[in-house]
């Protein structure tokens, strides 16, 4: 599996050649990749259904404990199933909706490299693994959001469902780090199964903060609700698969992951099911205003997503039995739905539902697959949805905090949701036949099987929920209800959930009545509604740039000697203050020296300071040259004979180099002003005397072994020489010295190339050469 | 480019190279056990070289050296990576040197040897690339009249 | 010979860097040569600095017999003094090639050219 998942990135890749081979049916050729993962998934079947948890280990960086290893059980199997089921179909859809497109090559290798993170990740056992996958997931629909690269709007809203994605990956990075800390593990298998040890950690509260923050954002919870809406920029399958089964989900998925290992407590029961509920109500609501019909439909995701946060948070047995089948419910009309919302789209030319009416004549089939979607939306019988809804509200009155205000604002957006699914389905089939854009009709058959698939599941799961028993069943034992008998049924009896539903089914009927009198009502509270969180993220991006630009304007001046002293001060600065309050000033060192060696000292010292000082470049290098010959002497009389020769040689190639290029430099020419100078003379003798002290402070210290002596009792025996420097650079470091030889000649085949290539053709080096190449220059800049 | 120095640097620089790439080779053989090594070695041939270069010219240069200076750097930097894979034959880990004997005139044979040639030829390469280059590109900016068409070219 | 070692080697890298601060571009090349000349003599002096014990190990022994002086820094020296130059040669070109397409061999001068 995890051979399949890597080679479906590399798949990704190829997916250009795919689509030179087969033109435009590329993607039904690459929906046969997440098709054979599908069967391979059922395949497993029979393991997973007997409760066990299958391991497929993998090492990846066994220094780090970082490992590939894959645990499939009952919620990464039916994660998968959706992720690999829904990716096919989506693929299939894409061939249609996105026939001829100039830029399908490109599309085709980031859903799939999307597909394969996001299965990547549900089947992942490590979290530095997960995290790996969690990233990709977010960069990759950062590409997918942002596809029509050309729209404003879709690069905008492909930034920020990046920066708040990963904004909160860097959270969940800090809370993963916490819980492995915690649990003394980084595999997610026996984490789960140290839930007691974690919930009594005094880390317990800032890991979840950071896990909470991770999966909120990923998830589009309240307050990072705003991101998934603006998403909708992405084309239609995309937000088809991001927003039914998969990106948006992952928060989801962490958060039932980890809901043995952290669930449970009061923080934890509390924070998700209010930011669920509160989710819910905020997206039914939110939705109401628009008539755009991808946005309804993205606000609906919203409340749907928040209703899973919720029953999580609720956490009883039958709050995961909702869980589960409201997670399968969901994927499945939403995908449909977001489906034949590009059906419109792509056949009558406008997304606005308003504009739309009277299709079911047009479009029959279309028709009804939306309509049994939208009952599946709406949570009506006999479809998935009405099960899901129903165990919903059964669980809510179970709940034990909160209890009211959850259920007001689960039953809210219950009623809410049905009327977003009248609007979505009655305005534009039912009504008065209105024209649009482009004269409507059935899409091909290819087209409609996406949305016909997942609206028929959804209908054959309502009338014979009994089926998934054992995928739910599997699902909640991986989530902490190991113990549960699942016995889904579509008829319950006369009882309080039934009586909430036939409630909300008048209520929402009565706001798809009033909705074009209550959206008129709604445009005038948006000037409220624009204050809402996304305004923070906006004020915080704008504060970003202004900061980033202020900062660059201030440090990156293009002066380098500021660059310079700034970070010579910064040295001064850190380097002395750890030098003078840990160690404090103790030279303890006793002086033996030469008369001969003080000389060449002082001429050290004269040249290096003459050469500062001299007004002609002649004289300077004739300062350097006797530094150099002086540093050459003190390598003679302090036993380093192969450094003599070296620093005698070099110095004479210098002078070699310094009077074919200095002589073809400028004069020194006095640019500063006297202040100047007495600024970086300071800034030179600070940063000279530091390095001073700390080099007595050094070689006053404790001498630690060297790791040289290894060297010198090794050289012959072991390297076959008696000149042990030698040895080091060809026998015990040659690895080091080959990198040298690499820069060396690096650094000489760039002189090369600056010199000898410096002309693009045509500019050329001519007689005249450097006249010529300087007025080129001009013309371009 | 005709003579550029004068007539004792021409003959001494002569008479002075084969002398010098004699004592480099010296240096560079002994080096494992004595002062000296690729290094010293190939800053000695490089300085060798370039009082060549002063005295004759570039184009003297190239074709007493036949290849460019630059391929020396390629053989170099080749010289070294190879000298690592002998290791890999024996079994051993990357890099770990190998010694051969050779039979008759008691020669040691080594990786580190081979790997000493590649410093050897990386340093000898490199000044002479950017020493040449700089010279030539004097030529050809503030020397008109020795100006060669076809070098012209084949910078372009 | 170590603490005025320091001493010297503090003076070479305030030259170094009173160098380096200046506007004009020779200067420069001047400091830089200072800060690598200064660094190399850092490495190697901070190591201990021995008087006439050079490491080698003497004919026919394993071993050398006293104390040598460490071959390590001088190993490290060695290559740097080596690419130092190497570096030096790219940066003198470089400054060079500068000069001849702006012109101007004050530094504040170059700082908008790429506009």
């Amino acid at each position: 599996m995890q051979t399949a998942v890597l080679g479906g990135f590399v798949a990704a890749a190829m997916a250009p050649l795919l689509h030179r081979w087969f033109g435009s049916r590329a993607p039904l050729v690459m929906s046969l990749l997440p098709a054979s993962l599908a069967v391979w998934l059922i395949g497993q079947w029979p393991v997973i259904a007997s409760g066990d948890v299958l391991l497929l280990e993998q090492a990846w960086v066994p220094g780090l404990d970082i490992t590939l290893t894959f645990m499939i059980d009952g919620l990464a199997w039916l994660f998968a199933m959706l992720i690999t089921v829904i990716g096919a179909l989506v693929l299939v859809y894409t061939g249609e909706y996105l026939r001829g497109h100039r830029d399908l090559p490109r599309f085709l290798v980031v859903i799939t490299a999307f597909m394969m993170s996001m299965l990547g990740l549900v089947l992942a056992d490590n979290l530095v693994t997960l995290f790996v996958f969690w990233e990709l997931t977010s960069i990759t629909s950062y590409l997918l959001i942002g596809f029509n690269h050309t729209d404003l709007a879709a690069r905008k809203a492909a930034l920020q469902g990046l920066l708040v994605t990963v904004g909160g990956g860097l959270a969940l990075l800090a809370g993963f780090v916490l819980l492995a800390l915690a649990g003394d593990s980084w595999s997610l298998h026996e984490l789960v199964q140290r839930g007691d040890l974690l919930r009594g950690h005094d880390l317990y509260t800032p890991l979840l903060i950071c896990v909470l923050l991770g999966a909120f954002t990923k998830s589009a919870q309240f307050p990072f609700h705003f991101w998934l809406p603006n998403a909708m920029a992405a084309p239609t399958p995309v937000s088809a698969y991001l927003h039914s089964a998969t990106m948006v989900k992952a928060g989801v998925y962490l958060l039932a992951r980890l809901h043995p290992a952290l669930g449970g407590t009061e923080s934890w029961v509390i924070t998700l099911s209010l930011v669920g509920a509160v989710t819910m109500a905020t997206g039914a609501f939110l939705a109401m205003q628009h008539t755009n019909v991808k946005k309804l439909l993205a606000y609906s995701t919203v409340m749907g997503l928040g209703t899973l946060t919720m029953l999580l948070g609720i956490g009883t047995e039958k709050a995961l039995v909702a869980f589960a089948v409201f997670l399968l419910a969901h994927s499945l009309y939403k995908g449909a739905l977001f489906m034949v919302a590009g059906i419109l789209d792509h056949e009558t030319g406008t997304k606005d539902v308003t504009a739309m009416g009277g299709l079911r004549h047009l479009m029959p089939a279309t028709a009804i697959v939306a309509g049994v979607a939208g009952l599946s939306l709406a949570g009506l019988p006999p479809l998935l949805g009405f099960v899901g809804k129903e165990l919903m509200l059964t669980s809510v009155l179970e709940s034990s905090s909160w209890r009211l205000l959850i259920l007001l604002l689960a039953f809210t957006a219950a009623f809410l949701t049905l009327a977003v699914a009248a609007i979505i389905v009655l305005r534009p089939f039912f009504g008065k036949r209105q024209d649009t854009p482009r004269p409507p009709h059935d899409p091909s058959r290819v087209m409609l099987a996406g949305p016909g698939l997942l609206a028929a599941l959804s209908l054959l799961f309502g009338l014979v929920p009994g089926l998934l028993d054992p995928v739910v069943g599997a699902v909640v034992a991986g989530i902490g209800a190991p113990e549960a008998k699942v016995h889904l049924a579509l008829w319950h009896g006369l009882n309080l959930p039934l009586a909430l539903s036939l409630a909300s089914l008048a209520l929402g009927l009565t706001t798809y009545r009033f909705w074009d009198r209550l959206r008129a009502g709604l445009t005038r509270l948006a000037p409220l509604t624009r204050r809402g969180p996304e305004a923070g993220y906006d004020a915080l991006m704008a504060g970003l740039v202004i900061l980033a630009d202020g900062q660059t304007r201030f440090l990156q001046n293009g002066y380098i000697r500021n660059y310079l002293v700034m970070t010579l001060l910064v040295l001064l600065g850190l380097v002395g203050h750890a030098f003078f309050f840990r160690h404090g000033l103790a030279p303890d060192v006793t002086l033996s020296i030469y008369f001969h060696e003080a000389v060449t000292a002082g001429l050290m010292i004269a040249g290096a300071v003459a050469a500062c000082v001299m007004r002609s470049r002649l004289a300077a290098v004739a300062a350097l040259g006797v530094m150099g010959f002086s540093i050459a002497l003190t390598f003679v009389l302090f036993s380093a004979p192969d450094l003599a020769i070296t620093q005698l040689l070099v110095e004479t190639l210098t002078v070699i180099l310094l009077v074919l290029v200095l002589f073809r430099l400028p004069h020194f020419a006095t640019l500063s002003t006297p202040t100047e100078r007495l600024r970086d003379l300071l800034v030179a003798s600070l940063t000279g005397g530091l390095i001073t002290l700390l080099m007595l402070a050094v070689l006053s210290g404790e001498r630690l072994p060297r790791i040289s002596d290894y060297m010198v009792a090794n050289s012959q025996p072991l390297g076959h020489g008696h000149n042990i420097v030698n040895v080091i650079l060809v026998d015990f470091r040659a690895l080091d010295t080959l990198g040298e030889m690499f820069v060396l000649a690096l650094a000489a085949i760039g002189v090369f190339a600056m010199l000898r290539f410096h002309a693009a053709p045509g500019e050329g080096v001519d007689r005249d050469g450097r006249r010529n190449l300087a007025s080129t220059e001009d013309d371009h800049g | 480019m005709g003579r550029s120095g004068t007539l004792i640097l021409n003959v001494a620089a002569r008479l002075l190279l084969p002398l010098q790439l004699l004592f480099s080779m010296f240096l560079l053989l002994r080096g494992h056990d004595e002062p000296g090594g690729g290094f010293i070695a190939g800053l000695v041939a490089s300085g060798a070289f370039a009082l060549y270069l002063f005295a004759q010219g570039p184009r003297a240069l190239s074709e007493m050296l036949k290849v460019s200076p630059r391929d020396l750097i390629g053989m170099g930097l080749l010289l070294g990576v190879l000298s690592t894979l002998p290791a890999w034959w024996a079994g051993d880990p990357f890099f770990t040197a190998q010694w051969w004997t050779i039979p008759i005139i008691d020669f040691k044979a080594s990786t580190p040897l081979i790997f000493d040639i590649g410093v050897y030829l990386v340093v000898v390469g490199s000044v002479l690339t950017a020493i040449t280059a700089l010279v030539e590109t004097d030529q050809d900016e503030y020397d008109p009249t020795d100006y060669d068409q076809a070098d012209h070219d084949q910078t372009h | 010979m170590e603490p005025l070692m320091a001493i010297t080697i503090g003076i070479l890298f305030a030259a170094a860097i009173y160098m380096m601060l200046r506007r004009s571009i020779v200067k420069l090349v001047i400091g830089l040569i200072l800060l690598s000349n200064a660094a190399n003599l850092l490495i190697f002096a901070t190591a201990g600095m021995v008087r006439g014990a050079p490491p080698l190990v003497p004919k026919g022994m394993t071993a050398p017999e006293a104390a040598v002086a460490d071959p390590l820094p001088q190993a490290l020296v060695l290559t740097a003094i080596v690419i130092a130059f190497g570096v030096l040669s790219f940066a003198v070109v470089l400054v060079r090639r500068a000069w001849e397409i702006v012109g101007a061999d004050d530094l504040d001068q170059m700082k908008d050219t790429d506009t």
